[in-house]
Parts: C-alpha cells; structure tokens; sequence
C-alpha cells in the first residue's frame, strides 16, 4: 500500500519532468515487519534521508516489505526486477532471505547490494556485493584485544543455529594469530529459560575470558549469568549483540560487556582524522534526529549501500542508460572496481576477488559504560 | 562433575522444574476437562512476563489490545446467538463480562502506567490482563468445535498459538524484554546461594498445587471439573453444564501461566515466543507423568527440568534433543505396561 503510492509519486515525477528520462532505480527488499523487524526498521528509515539526486542523475528508492521471510523476499526480488525494471536490488537484513535475493540476482543479471553478511559459492558471487563486515572481519578486532591482554584460554558460549556457528569458527581462525585457545563450545537457544549448567561448564574450565555468540537482547542471557556466578574475566561479545536493548536487558551487569561493531555506532568518539569520523557522525546525527531511536549500525549499511551505488553509477552512466541490461551490467563492473569509496562503516575497494572491499578500518571494539556502548580506550 | 556442581544444576532444575510443573498442571487440567491439547498455554506466561516488564518501564502493554479486541469478538458470538434466540436478558451479562470488563481493565492499566505503583498492584494488573484471554479464548475458538474430535480441536490449539504468537511479535516487537527481580536478597546454604526469586517460584507453585488440590477436591466447581473429566455425558445427565467447566478449565490455566510468566520475567529474558517452548516441556512433564495424574504429571515436570538443567552442563549443543527425545522410551514403556484405557469416542 505504501509503496503503491509512492510508485505513484515517482510516475508523477516522471511525467512531470521530461529531464528524469535517466531515473536511476533502486528496488529494496527488507525485513521491515516479522522476528527480523526490529533490525529492519532500522534499514528501512535509512532510506528517507538517501539524497533526491546520485551522481547527478534522480534516484527512485522502491522499498517492499518481506516479513523476515526468504519466500517474500525472493518474490519482491523477481517483482522488482520484472515488473519496476529496477537498475540495482539491495535487501535484505537476514541471511536467508539476502541469499534469496542473491538468486534473483543472478538470474536476471542485476547488481544486489546486500545489507546482511553473506557466503556466497563462487558461481553466485558474480552479480552479488556485499555491505557489512564479515564476521571474520569483526572477531578478528576480538582476537586482537585478547592477544594484547595476553589472555591464553577462552570459553565460547554461543547460540545452538548457524549464527553460534558462525561466531564460533570466525574465533577459532583467528586463535593461532591470537594465541589462545578455546576451551569450551557450550550452545544455547535465544528463547531459553535458563543458561546456568552452560556457564557453571565454562567456570569450572576457568578460562581467561569468554566469548559470546549470541545476537541482540539473546547475548544478555550468559553475560548475566556469568556474572551473577561470580566470573570476573572479560566477556566479548559480537557485533550482533550492540543495541540498545541489550544494554534495557543487562542492566548493571551488563557494564563492561566489550563487542566489535561499525565505527558509525561511535562516530562522534573516534580519533580525529579517522577516515569514516566525519561522513558517520555526521548521518548519525541526522538519524538520530529524524527517528530518536538510538545508535546502531543498521541504518548506516543502507546509507553505504547507496553511496556504493552512486560511486559505482558515475562510471556506469558514461557507458548506458538507466533501465536497461547495458546500465545493470556496466554498473556491476563499476561496482567490482570502485576504489576507496568513503562510507559511514569503511573505505570500501572492491576486486573480482573481493566482492566486500573492507579493511580493518571497518570496525572498532565498543564496551557498555554507564549504560551506553562507548568506544573502548 | 563436583558436588557443588551437581548441587547449582539441581538447584537450577528444580526452579525450572517447578514451572515446568505448573504448566503441566495446568495442560492436564485443560485436557481432562475439555480433550483440548492446549498449545497456546505457553502463551499466558510469554503475555504476562511481557505485560509487567513494559509495566515496570511504564510502557503501555499491548495484552490491553488483544483483551479488549478478544472481549469484542466472544460479545459479538454469544450477543448474535443470544438475539438470534431472542433471549434478551442474557445481553447484560455478555456486555458485562465480555465488553465492560475488559475496557475497565483497559481503563486501569491506562491510569496505572505512568503512577509507577508498587510491585504488588502491577502483577494484580497483569493477572487482570492476562487471566480473562482464557475465557475468552475459549468461548471464540473452542466452545463452538466443543464436541469435536481431540484431532481437531487440537488442530484449533494450533491456529490459536500462531494468533496469539503473532499478536505477540506485533504488540511487544521481536527484542525480549527482563524484569527488575521482586528482592535482591539471596540466602547462603553452603556453597549455594538461592536467591529470593527462585524461591518464590518453588512456593508459589507449591501453593498453587495445593490450592488446586482444595479446589478440586472440595469446592463444587472443582466437582464439577473433575465429573467433566471423568465423564462428560455423566456429567452433562446430571445437569453439570459443561461449556461452564470448559471455560472454568481456561480460566484456572490462563491464571497459571499468568502466574509462570510473573514469577519468570525476573529471571531471564522472554521474548514473545519464549512461551511456547516453555508451555511444551511443560506438556512433556504432562506426558512423563501419563497425561492422567497429577502429582504424576508434576513429578515429570520436575524430573525434565533436573534432566534439562544437567544435560545442558554435559552436552548443551543437544538439550532440546535430549529433553524431548525422552519422551519415545516413555512412551514405549508406558504403551506396553499399561493397559489401554477406552478413549473416549469420536461421535
């Protein structure tokens, strides 16, 4: 119903002004309502502060809602692509369902700028680029920190689905460079009741420190009772687990929790000088004023996502014309050679190898002081 | 594994056990009453936690919706079957209990979320919120399938677990949600420490059992009950009107797990769907216990709470797995020692 209107305005738009004969499109699928919502609406209100213009030509942004569910998301991707001839697809925030939308990407042969982490076999790679920090990225900021304080044993308590999986492998390819050493591999579910035989496993191992895989408000259950049963370690946690809410959940004892994230969420904090600071506190300001919903590194993926678009359309609009197969294809290439693209969350450069384009520049350590995630000194 | 281990997983089982407990009575009591598998049992606790933790933040809780849109629906299905008869003077009393009741529950939640009140009037209010769905569950999706099959008013289980999950994810969003704990005092015992919450859980179910155990064995309405249970053709010859004891049944659940998700929104994070998983290792408690008894059905509880606790210390990758899967031996035990009772029969 929304985007039916907004089809609308863009027709009207089109029909009011002969010079928007080269609309760039950009058709978005997101997790805008369903489990995933919560993490969506932050993707979705990013794109009512995206410019009118990029790279010189109008933008049309088509954002359709898939219920946090793979099925919608693969439908919105082929309506997007058939029915709005979009130029670029961009979505969604689960992995399912961006791996959905990876499939109509390929098959149309449109670019998909993905908002979630995504891995991707080499055939499906092609057409697909790739926003966030992959998790290796992320747990390798984790590893450096417990190499520095020289800590040699780590307990990993994590969720019993593919995202504690994730977490757990992501730290154990960073151990031989961290020197340390996993010590337990407990699992629970983010709806569970009660963690304690878990953490009662991981105090009686008595490890250095201990490393969560959980995600959002679902983090907050081990690092409760960890503390509660006394452990004085560390606790790192995942980029997943940096929202507010964790922090409503933990409360007091959530107070020195330590997670890798985007340097957007702290922009303001950041050293002078650092090359993401002034374009991300400067959105964060802006978000934050529009939709007071706290810091999080959500809406700023859609932000990059289009600055990669635009980095990328430049290039493109000098060999084809938006709407057609040339553009979608020139517009892929451009997007595989953009070079030192400044986001909000990194300096992307992307190659035929490297379809993600971050360095370490892409995250930063953030812990809960006084009830707010700050930069770590 | 130490002793003092042994002794925290114990501890811990026993808390959860006792939950698991409650809710395995409160399934029984359903099934026995009415044949309904009650899945959305679980989502009284999920509401009820839910409801006080956006109480303490002096947030307006979406429970408020759902019973005044609830009322709504069962007024309208008994107020056109009651025009329909032209049976008028039923009419005050389906606008009284289905209509005003609701909306002056509304109307105090309304009042009370912003006063900040004492820890006591708030639960008062969630068990106000929360206890009257269950006769209002019960009169929209079940009293009218009343004598179908178990098969399908289980298949009406489901939908209704799938509604009330859904509302759920729409009025209290995807995040979960903690209470502040009733007290900060912990008791030493050794190498324990138990604290005032899990203590709570343990006595409150021990006084809901034996006031279920009163109820039953020397009010009328719990005669009633258990006549229904015995036999409903009985009890319906002897003028027991058993769409009463249906939505008696209900009631008695909804306040159970209104009390379950009181006493655990302190204790860990709940999310909308944490219910469910809850209300069905309560069933499997039920069934450990043979479905028929219950200080039988509360011992199975208690022992997959035990079994849940030390499993997730030795190999916590497999708890679900474990705990569920212990229902196949038992059931096998069971088929081959018992003797099969005459189900009752489809008619």
């Amino acid at each position: 119903m929304k985007f039916k209107s907004w089809i609308g305005a863009g027709l009207a738009a089109a029909f009011a002004s002969t010079a928007a004969l080269a609309e760039i499109t950009i058709g978005i699928s997101i997790a805008a309502t369903g489990p995933q919502a919560s993490l969506g609406v932050h993707y979705k209100n990013a794109f009512e502060l995206m410019p009118k213009t990029i790279a010189g030509e109008p933008v049309k942004f088509i954002v359709l809602d898939n219920a946090s569910d793979a099925t919608n998301a693969a439908r919105n991707g082929r309506k997007l692509v058939t029915e709005d001839k979009v130029d670029v697809l961009m979505g969604s925030n689960g992995v399912p369902a961006t791996m959905a939308l990876a499939q109509v990407a390929n098959e149309s042969k449109t670019p998909l700028v993905t908002l979630s982490p995504a891995t991707l076999s080499p055939e499906n790679f092609n057409w697909v680029f790739i926003v966030p920090q992959p998790t290796e990225l992320m747990m390798d900021a984790v590893a450096k920190d417990v190499k520095k304080r020289n800590l040699k044993t780590l307990g990993y308590i994590g969720f019993s689905d593919g995202w504690g999986d994730l977490v757990y492998k992501a730290t154990e390819s960073h151990a031989a460079a961290g020197g340390y050493r996993l010590v337990t591999n407990e699992r629970y579910a983010r709806n569970d009741t009660s963690v304690v035989g878990q953490v009662l496993k991981i105090i009686a191992a008595n490890p250095d420190g201990v490393i969560v895989g959980g995600s959002g408000t679902g983090g907050a259950l081990p690092q409760i009772a960890l503390r509660e049963r006394g452990y004085k370690g560390p606790i790192y946690h995942n980029h997943g687990t940096v929202n507010a809410e964790f922090i409503k959940v933990g409360g007091k004892l959530a107070e020195g929790a330590i997670a890798p994230t985007g340097p957007v969420v702290v922009a303001d904090e950041l050293p002078a000088g650092y090359a993401t600071k002034a374009l991300g506190a400067e959105f964060m300001k802006r978000y934050e004023a529009k939709f007071n919903l706290g810091r999080n590194a959500f809406a700023a993926y859609s932000y990059d996502a289009v600055l990669l678009v635009e980095a990328a359309a430049r290039e493109a609009l000098k060999k084809a014309r938006p709407g057609t197969a040339e553009f979608r294809a020139a517009m892929r290439d451009a997007l595989e050679n953009v070079k030192n693209v400044v986001g909000t969350h990194a300096v992307y450069s992307m190659s035929p190898t490297n379809h993600n384009g971050m360095d370490e520049r892409a995250r930063v350590l953030v812990e809960v002081r006084d009830g707010q995630w700050r930069l770590m000194k | 594994m130490t002793f003092d281990i042994a002794l925290w997983l114990g501890q811990d089982g026993v808390t959860n056990g006792a939950i698991y407990a409650l809710l395995a009575l409160a399934l029984l009591l359903v099934f026995t009453v009415t044949r309904v598998i009650f899945v959305p049992q679980g989502e009284f606790i999920s509401y009820a936690a839910l409801s006080l933790a956006l109480l303490q933040a002096g947030r307006m809780p979406g429970t408020v919706y759902v019973l005044v849109i609830g009322g709504l629906v069962a007024a309208l299905f008994d107020g056109v079957i009651a025009v329909r008869a032209g049976a008028w003077r039923r009419l005050p009393r389906i606008v009284l209990v289905y209509l005003v009741l609701p909306l002056l529950m509304a109307a105090i939640t309304w009042w009370a979320v912003p006063q900040k009140l004492a820890l006591g009037w708030q639960v008062l209010i969630v068990l106000g919120l929360v206890v009257p769905l269950g006769p209002i569950l019960y009169r929209v999706a079940y009293q009218p399938l009343a004598s179908a099959s178990v098969l399908v008013l289980f298949i009406v289980s489901m939908a209704a677990h799938y509604v009330l999950t859904g509302l759920g994810l729409v009025f209290f969003g995807g995040e979960g949600l903690r209470a502040p704990p009733f007290s900060d005092f912990q008791l030493k015992l050794g190498v324990l420490t138990i604290s005032a919450q899990s203590m709570l859980v343990v006595a409150a179910t021990l006084v809901i059992m034996v006031l279920l155990w009163l109820l039953f064995g020397r009010s009328i309405y719990g005669k009633a009950l258990r006549a229904t249970a015995i036999n409903r053709t009985g009890a319906r010859l002897v003028g027991i009107p058993t769409g009463l004891s249906g939505s008696l049944s209900f009631t008695l659940a909804a306040f159970i797990g209104a009390v379950s998700g009181v006493l655990i929104a302190p204790i860990t994070t709940i999310y909308y769907d944490t219910g469910f998983l809850i209300g069905l290792k309560g069933f499997v408690g039920a069934i450990l216990g043979g479905m028929g008894s219950y200080p039988l059905a509360a011992l199975g509880a208690l022992s997959l709470g035990l079994l849940e606790s030390f499993s997730s210390f030795w190999a916590s990758a497999y708890k679900e797995v474990i705990v569920f899967t212990i229902i196949i031996p038992v059931l096998v035990w069971r088929s081959l020692t018992s003797h099969h009772a005459v189900e009752d029969e489809e008619e």
